[in-house]
C-alpha cells in the first residue's frame, strides 16, 4: 500500500493536542510506517503556497486541531479542505469550538477594552489598542483580524470525522491510527469515543436517588465511590459522550463535558438541563411552586458557562447577543 | 523602537516571525518579533464561578498547563481566605517538581542541546533531536524520553491528566496520594536525581570543554544588563512553588522583595498599538523603552534570573551545581542569556531533588488534602515560577466567588522587552552591510530567543527541535529584500 499523505494543524489552540500526539509514544512510529507527514507547523515548515500548488485532495488525511476565529484561520481551514480528501476535527476545540468558544460570551471590544485598559497592571492612560495595520518608523507591520465570534471546524468546512476530548486521549488517537493503517474508516460523520454517555462507564456508584442541594466541587469532600450528582456535585457525565476513561472523575472530580454530547443528544446544555431537573426530582412532580423550582435551579451556578464549557460556539443558541 | 510580538497566554498560530529594518548603509535599524494572536482569557473568564478557573485557565498553554493550573490554584485559596493542609501543599508541590523536570528535560534536549551538540550552523536538516540522539547515542535518547513520561506520569496519576490536570481547587487538592502511588513515584524520583547528573555533565562535555561554546555564551551579543525577578523561600533560596518574589538589579543588589499580594505596586504593563503583548515593566523605575541596565525598567525572569534573584538552591546537588555556574561565569549577576541553559539544567537537578524530598516525606501520604474554605471569597492573587519564569493569576470576584476581574501576567510577557533587545542585539552584530544573512545567521539570531524559550517556542512545539520562524529583511525603501525561512528545502 502507497503511504498516506497526513497533515497536522493548529489553528486557535494551546497546543495540548499536540502534545497528546506526541505523548502516544510508539503509536507515532507507527504513524510514520503508514503515513508520511507532510505538514506540521511544529515540526515542518508550513508555508501556504507549497499547499497551494498541490492539486487538489493530494493530502489523505488532515488532522485539524484548535477553533476558528481569525479570518487567517478560515482561509487555511478553507484551503487544506480543497486540498485533503478526509477532514478530522481533532480535540475539542475542532470539534465544538472548546474553552476558547467561552469568548462568544462577549466580543472583540469588549476583550480588548479588557485586556488593554481595564487590566490592574496596565498603566495605558491614552487606551492604545493592537491594530490590524501599523505605520513604524521604518515600514508597515499587519496582525490578523481577531474576530467576535468563536467558531467550530465544521461551521466553516466540512468535516468526515471528529475526535473529541480536551486533550483527546492516546487510545482514541489510536483507534484513528489503527482504522487508517487497515484502510477501514467508519462512516462519514463519526465521532469517535464511546457511543454511550460517559455515566455508564463511570466507575462510581449511583443509587438513584434525588437531592434538594447542590454543592460546588470545593463546598465539599466527595466520597469517591459514589456518583457527584448524587452528592451534589454538577457533573457533566449524563450529557457527555463516555470514552474519556473517566480522567477527572478518577482524579476525584466531576467531568466539565470535554467530549461533547453523546449519541442522540444534539444540545449538551438542554441535557444538563434535564438531567439536574431529574436528579432535583422535578421531573414528575406537576403541584411544585415556581418558586421552589427556580429556588432548587438558581443553586446550579454559570449554567450556560459549566454546561456549554467546551461546546458554546456548537450549541443551539451559540453566542451572546452584545 | 518598536516591535510586535503577542501575549503569551495566547498561542503561536502559525508562524511567529522576525522583521528586520535596514538603514540606508546596510545595517540593521530595527527588527520586530511578531506573534499573531490573542486568545481572550481575561474577558472569558468574567461571569464564572472561580473554583472553576483552574479547570478554564489550563488552556492557556497545552504545554505549561500545570503551571496554569497551580497558580491558579494558589489564586483561589487567596480568593477565598483559605489555607491548604499541610499535605495538600506538599502533593501540588510535588506534582508541580514533576511538571519542572519534563518542563525542561523537554526544552534542554529538543529544543536547546541541538544548537551545542550539532553546531549552531549544522544543518537544519539533522539539527533536530534524531540528530541530537544520533549525536549523543541512542541509549542517551531513551533516557531522555524515559524521564519526560515519567514527569508526564507523575502528573497524570496526581492530576487525572498530565495535561490539563484537575486536582487544584480552593484549600487543597482533590485527592490524596497512596502508598502505592508514593513508592512508585519514589522509585521514579530517584532516577530523576540520576538523570539530572547526566544532563549536567552532557552540558559539561559538550559545551563548557569546548572553547567556541563558551565565548558565544560570554560573547557581547549574547549579554544584557537588566534587572531579574524570581520567588525565593524564607532564606532567599530558589523556590518554584511559593515564597516571596524577589528582584535584583543588574550588580545583582536586592531592589525589591515583595508578597505576592502586593505584585502591583511593583509591575506595570506598557502597551504598545502594534503588538497584542504588554510590556511588563518594574513601576518604581518606569518604562524607558527598549532600553538596558539599572536606570531602564526591564526585568528578566526563567531559569537564570530566578538563580540572580536568589542566594542559592535549596537542595545540595544543585547548590552545588549553582556555586561552580557563578565560579565559572565570573560571579554574580550573569548576564549571559545564554547561560540561561545552563541554569535550566541545574534547576532541573533541584526541581529532582525536591521531588524525591517529598516523595520521601511522611505528610506526603497524609489522607487529610482539603480545608473547605468559609469565608467569603473577594479578591486573591496567586504566584509561582512556571518553567519559563514568574507567573501571576490575579482574580476578583463577588460575594458569591463569581468572577468579575481577572488579570494576567505570564512568564514569557515578562520577558518580552528582554527578547526584543536580545533579538535586536544579535541582528546588529551579525547582520552588517556587505555581509551575506545566511541560515546559520538565522539560527544565531533565533538562539537568543530560544534561550528564553518561549512559550511559543516551548520544546514540544518544535519536535525536531525548530521554531516555525521566519525571518524578513526590508532595505531603507521598505522593499524586500531577503527571507530566510528554518524549513526551506
Amino acid at each position: 500500500m502507497a503511504k498516506l499523505k497526513l497533515a497536522i494543524y493548529w489553528s486557535a489552540s494551546c497546543g495540548g493536542c499536540d502534545v497528546a500526539i506526541l505523548d502516544t509514544n510508539e503509536k507515532i512510529l507507527q504513524v510514520a510506517e503508514i503515513a508520511d507527514i507532510v505538514f506540521w507547523p511544529i515540526a515542518l515548515d508550513f508555508k501556504r503556497h507549497h499547499v497551494e500548488a498541490m492539486p487538489d485532495k493530494d493530502i489523505d488525511i488532515c488532522l485539524f486541531n484548535g477553533a476558528v476565529r481569525t479570518s487567517e484561520q478560515e482561509e487555511i481551514a478553507k484551503l487544506l479542505r480543497a486540498k485533503s480528501k478526509t477532514m478530522v476535527a481533532f480535540g475539542s476545540c475542532a470539534h465544538l469550538g472548546g474553552i476558547p468558544g467561552l469568548s462568544n460570551f462577549s466580543n472583540r471590544a469588549q476583550a480588548f477594552e479588557r485586556a488593554y485598559v481595564e487590566s490592574q497592571s496596565c498603566d495605558n492612560p491614552d487606551k492604545v489598542f493592537p491594530q490590524t495595520m501599523t505605520n513604524v518608523a521604518e515600514g508597515e507591520l499587519e496582525l490578523p483580524e481577531w474576530w467576535d465570534t468563536v467558531k467550530a471546524l465544521n461551521q466553516v468546512v466540512d468535516v468526515e470525522y471528529y475526535i473529541p476530548g480536551c486533550p483527546p486521549t492516546v487510545p482514541i488517537i489510536s483507534q484513528l491510527v489503527d482504522a487508517l493503517a487497515a484502510g477501514n474508516l467508519p462512516p462519514v460523520g463519526t465521532v469517535f469515543g464511546s457511543d454511550k454517555a460517559l455515566c455508564e462507564e463511570c466507575p462510581r456508584t449511583k443509587e438513584e436517588k434525588t437531592i434538594d442541594k447542590i454543592y460546588r466541587p470545593h463546598e465539599i469532600i466527595p466520597d469517591p465511590e459514589k456518583c457527584l450528582l448524587e452528592q451534589g456535585i454538577i457533573c457533566i457525565g449524563p450529557a457527555t459522550r463516555g470514552g474519556c476513561e473517566a480522567r477527572c472523575i478518577k482524579a476525584n472530580m466531576p467531568c466539565r463535558g470535554c467530549f461533547g454530547p453523546p449519541p442522540g443528544v444534539t444540545d449538551q446544555g438542554a441535557k444538563m438541563v434535564s438531567a439536574i431537573a431529574s436528579i432535583l426530582g422535578l421531573e414528575n412532580e406537576k403541584d411544585l411552586s415556581a418558586e421552589y423550582v427556580e429556588s432548587l435551579m438558581n443553586q446550579v451556578k454559570d449554567p450556560a458557562g459549566t454546561f456549554y464549557r467546551f461546546g458554546l460556539p456548537t450549541a443551539m443558541i451559540n453566542r451572546k447577543r452584545i | 523602537m518598536k516591535k510586535i510580538t503577542i501575549d503569551p497566554f495566547t498561542r503561536l498560530e502559525g508562524h511567529g516571525r522576525i522583521d528586520i529594518f535596514l538603514d540606508d548603509e546596510g545595517n540593521v535599524a530595527n527588527a520586530y518579533l511578531r506573534i499573531p494572536e490573542f486568545r481572550g482569557f481575561e474577558k472569558f473568564c468574567e461571569g464564572r464561578p472561580v473554583e472553576e478557573l483552574p479547570r478554564i485557565t489550563t488552556r492557556i498553554c497545552g504545554v505549561c498547563p500545570s503551571a496554569h493550573h497551580m497558580a491558579s490554584a494558589k489564586a483561589v485559596d487567596a480568593v477565598f481566605h483559605v489555607e491548604p493542609p499541610s499535605a495538600a501543599k506538599k502533593v501540588r508541590e510535588l506534582y508541580y517538581s514533576a511538571h519542572m523536570c519534563h518542563s525542561h528535560i523537554a526544552h534542554f534536549y529538543v529544543l536547546a542541546a541541538p544548537d551545542f551538540v550539532l553546531g549552531p550552523t549544522a544543518d537544519p536538516a539533522e539539527r533536530n533531536l534524531l540528530g541530537l540522539i544520533a549525536k549523543v547515542g541512542l541509549e542517551t535518547g531513551m533516557e531522555v524520553i524515559k524521564h519526560r513520561a515519567y514527569a508526564q506520569d507523575i502528573q497524570a496519576v496526581i492530576g487525572g491528566k498530565a495535561t490539563h490536570s484537575v486536582c487544584g481547587l480552593p484549600g487543597g487538592v482533590s485527592k490524596a496520594i497512596t502508598e502505592d502511588e508514593r513508592r512508585d513515584f519514589e522509585e521514579k524520583s530517584k532516577s530523576m536525581v540520576e538523570f539530572s547528573k547526566l544532563s549536567l555533565k552532557i552540558f559539561d562535555d559538550v559545551v563548557l570543554k569546548n572553547k567556541d561554546y563558551v565565548d558565544l555564551v560570554l560573547s557581547d551579543m549574547y549579554t544584557l544588563k537588566s534587572y531579574y525577578m524570581g520567588l525565593v523561600d524564607a532564606n532567599n533560596k530558589v523556590n518554584f512553588y511559593e515564597g516571596d518574589v524577589r528582584v535584583v538589579d543588574s550588580e545583582g543588589k536586592e531592589f525589591a522583595k515583595f508578597k505576592p499580594a502586593d505584585y502591583l505596586d511593583y509591575i506595570a504593563e506598557h502597551v504598545e498599538p502594534w503588538t497584542y503583548l504588554k510590556f511588563p515593566f518594574l513601576k518604581k523605575i518606569g518604562w524607558k523603552g527598549l532600553v538596558e541596565g539599572k536606570d531602564s525598567g526591564v526585568y528578566r525572569v526563567a531559569p537564570l534570573a530566578r538563580l540572580n534573584a536568589a542566594d542559592g538552591m535549596a537542595t545540595p546537588l544543585a547548590q552545588a551545581e549553582y556555586e561552580r555556574m557563578y565560579q565559572t561565569l565570573g560571579g554574580k549577576p550573569v548576564h549571559h542569556t545564554l547561560a540561561m541553559h545552563w541554569a535550566r539544567l541545574i534547576e532541573l537537578q533541584y526541581a529532582a531533588e525536591r521531588l524525591l524530598e517529598l516523595c520521601q516525606d511522611p505528610e506526603i501520604t497524609d489522607p487529610n488534602v482539603r480545608t473547605i474554605p468559609t469565608a467569603t471569597p473577594d479578591d486573591g492573587i496567586g504566584i509561582i515560577e512556571a518553567p519559563r519564569g514568574t507567573l501571576i493569576h490575579h482574580y476578583q470576584t463577588d460575594e458569591h466567588g463569581m468572577v468579575k476581574k481577572v488579570n494576567l501576567i505570564v512568564a514569557t510577557g515578562n520577558n518580552n522587552a528582554a527578547m526584543c533587545m536580545s533579538i535586536k542585539k544579535v541582528a546588529q552584530a551579525l547582520i552588517q552591510k556587505g555581509k551575506e544573512a545566511t541560515e546559520g545567521i538565522l539560527n544565531m539570531i533565533e538562539m537568543a530567543y530560544r534561550a528564553y524559550d518561549p512559550c511559543i517556542a516551548c520544546a514540544t512545539h518544535s519536535l525536531p527541535g525548530q521554531l516555525p520562524l521566519e525571518v524578513v529583511i526590508y532595505n531603507a525603501k521598505g522593499k524586500e529584500v531577503k527571507r530566510l525561512s528554518q524549513y526551506l528545502s
